[in-house]
């Protein structure tokens, strides 16, 4: 369907057919003194040529740096090809598929994102994704107090990224519901399951299980998920993509499996871009699919008996139900989509399998040599691609002087987690070479010791 | 058969019946669900919920739309029809036979503020248009 401007001619000939002076006169119904009349601030207009140079002098301040920054958005390598694929224009400037039959490229493509995600995560059933993973995990929330229909309280391990944490209250803090967080234990670096055990059961909507959670740490799935099943509260996973190439998924977790997992799209050939766009994945058990939000691609046949996909189960979404709707949602993240599925058909699950092994490898490799310059590992549970260390020193000198030497060496944990400050929560992904790692143990060894005094 | 005279209704387009052992069936009119298309999916309420005359209780969707179902009399929800689940079509193909929800009614006196055929027959003919 192509999208070719009007011509005045165009313009001035639909205005008469409707009798109607000029586009302005359409919206006489707006009271004047909410219009505005001209956006004094905005500097006039530049052209091409300006913009792009102004854009590469700003591009240029960014610097390269060696990053060893995780805490949420990955460095991963992204092939060439997925890119070159994604910007093709009948994926880059496909419309919104409502309309099944001028979509069926678009509702093919959803349909496969979703097959490969719920392969993934071991579940039933998915859809075809959220704004993001913090995002993602306020729907899960606000989904599992749904299906669970008498408590209002969900317990969050304080080993959640506190940045989703916060998002989840600010989403859900307008719905009457209640979340309470779960303390970790500090020698392991995980949470408490008996710490868990003052919450009678019943009292409780969901429990999030994150897996890797923010420190990098693997949480006791199996025995966390049939705890909350046991009090009659469902479990929402909250996992990484790349770590579930190695480790159960969400699917398999305890006796019974996780009732909805939702994690964080962007490893899966999504470039950190600044913070964004991301995508947010949502899977689930088959029996809560009414429940789940956004949208659902599904495959049946049409009238003459050939299979093609379709938006299905649309009932749910906020253009039928309005503010019943499962959310407000009217929409997905279809670009980064189609890259994370084009990126995932590249590499396939050995890809994704080696990126895993890397990245973990790597990590520990990392983790080694820091010991071995003085700078210790802080938790003793399993680790998935990240850590934290602890800095004997204060960790915003430490971070600078690596800087100076062109590295980012981690997130400062001082405001999110004073009790382990100070200290860094470190990554390592498959593109770090040893060479990388060893500059970095050196930089690390250098910025401990005093800066000489100036002469 | 379209508005059977033995049945009670409302204005929101629920059928009511009182069945001999006290209780009363409830589901949506044979308008109502000509109105909603395909029906897909039945949410009716959980059995032991009580509910109060003109509360939404339940939920139909179709292929294009979602209606709630509202509670013709207050009382207590004693059973929900399973058949339903597997089969939601059954609404479409008969409405009358299709009962969703069993309550019994904690009010005798608001059986008669019900609609009886004649005003329901009213009401539809006035939507009508």
């Amino acid at each position: 369907m192509p999208f070719i401007p009007h011509t005045e001619d165009d313009t001035r000939a639909m205005l008469d057919a409707i009798g109607v002076a000029s586009i302005d006169a359409l919206f006489d119904e707006i009271p004047r003194e909410l219009k505005h009349a001209r956006l004094d601030r905005v500097p006039p207009a530049v052209g091409e040529m300006e913009i792009m140079r102004a854009m590469q002098e700003r591009a240029e301040r960014d610097g390269r740096w060696l990053n060893f920054i995780g805490a949420g958005a990955y460095e991963h390598h992204i092939p060439a090809a997925v890119w070159q694929i994604v910007t093709r224009g009948e994926f880059y400037s496909a419309y919104t598929p409502y309309q099944a039959e001028a979509s069926q490229g678009t509702l093919q493509l959803l349909y496969e994102y979703q097959s490969m995600m719920a392969a993934m995560t071991a579940m039933d059933a998915t859809n075809a994704s959220l704004y993001d993973g913090a995002s993602g995990l306020a729907e899960a929330v606000l989904m599992a107090v749904r299906l669970h229909k008498s408590s209002r309280r969900v317990l969050i391990p304080a080993t959640v990224h506190p940045v989703y944490r916060a998002v989840v209250r600010t989403i859900v803090s307008n719905q009457d519901i209640e979340i309470v967080e779960a303390p970790y234990c500090s020698d392991e670096g995980v949470t408490v399951p008996d710490a868990l055990n003052r919450h009678p059961a019943g009292s409780l909507a969901a429990l999030v299980i994150p897996l890797p959670n923010f420190f990098g740490c693997l949480e006791r799935v199996h025995q966390l998920t049939d705890w909350a099943h046991e009090r009659g509260a469902l479990v929402i996973a909250l996992v990484n993509p790349i770590a579930l190439a190695l480790l159960t998924p969400p699917g398999q977790w305890g006796a019974a499996g996780a009732d909805i997992a939702v994690g964080e799209g962007q490893p899966l050939g999504v470039p950190l871009s600044g913070g964004g766009p991301y995508f947010g994945f949502m899977a689930c058990k088959l029996t809560h699919v009414r429940q789940m939000p956004g949208r659902i691609v599904g495959r049946t046949l049409d009238l003459d008996g050939k299979p093609g996909f379709t938006l299905t189960l649309q009932a749910r979404e906020q253009h039928i139900r309005r503010s019943k709707a499962t959310s407000n949602i009217c929409t997905n993240q279809g670009l980064a989509v189609a890259a994370a599925t084009i990126h995932m058909a590249i590499l396939g699950a050995e890809g994704l399998r080696r990126v895993a092994l890397a990245s973990h490898a790597n990590l520990h490799a990392l983790v080694d040599k820091l010991e071995a310059v003085g700078l210790k590992r802080r938790f003793r549970a399993p680790l998935f691609h990240e850590a934290v260390i602890a800095t004997d020193g204060p960790a915003g000198p430490f971070l600078e002087r690596l800087r100076e030497r062109g590295i980012l060496g981690g997130l400062d944990l001082q405001d999110s987690y004073p009790e382990l400050s100070p200290g860094l929560l470190v990554c390592a992904t498959e593109t770090k070479t040893p060479a990388d790692l060893e500059r970095y143990a050196q930089a690390a060894g250098e910025a401990r010791r005093p800066a000489p005094l100036a002469s | 058969m379209s508005i059977p005279i033995d049945l009670r209704y409302t204005d929101s387009h629920e059928w009511a019946r009182r069945e001999t052992d006290g209780t009363v069936s409830v589901g949506i009119t044979h308008h109502a669900q000509d109105r909603l298309g395909d029906i897909v999916y039945v949410e009716s309420p959980a059995v032991g919920k009580q509910v109060r005359q003109g509360q939404e209780c339940g939920v139909v969707e179709s292929v294009k739309a979602a209606a709630d179902i509202f509670a013709p009399l207050s009382g207590e929800v004693v059973a929900a029809n399973q058949d339903l689940s597997g089969a939601p079509e059954k609404v479409n193909q008969d409405a009358y036979a299709a009962w969703m929800f069993r309550l019994r009614p904690s009010d005798p006196a608001q059986w008669d503020q019900l609609m009886d055929a004649a005003a329901y027959q009213k009401l539809v003919e006035s939507e009508s248009h």
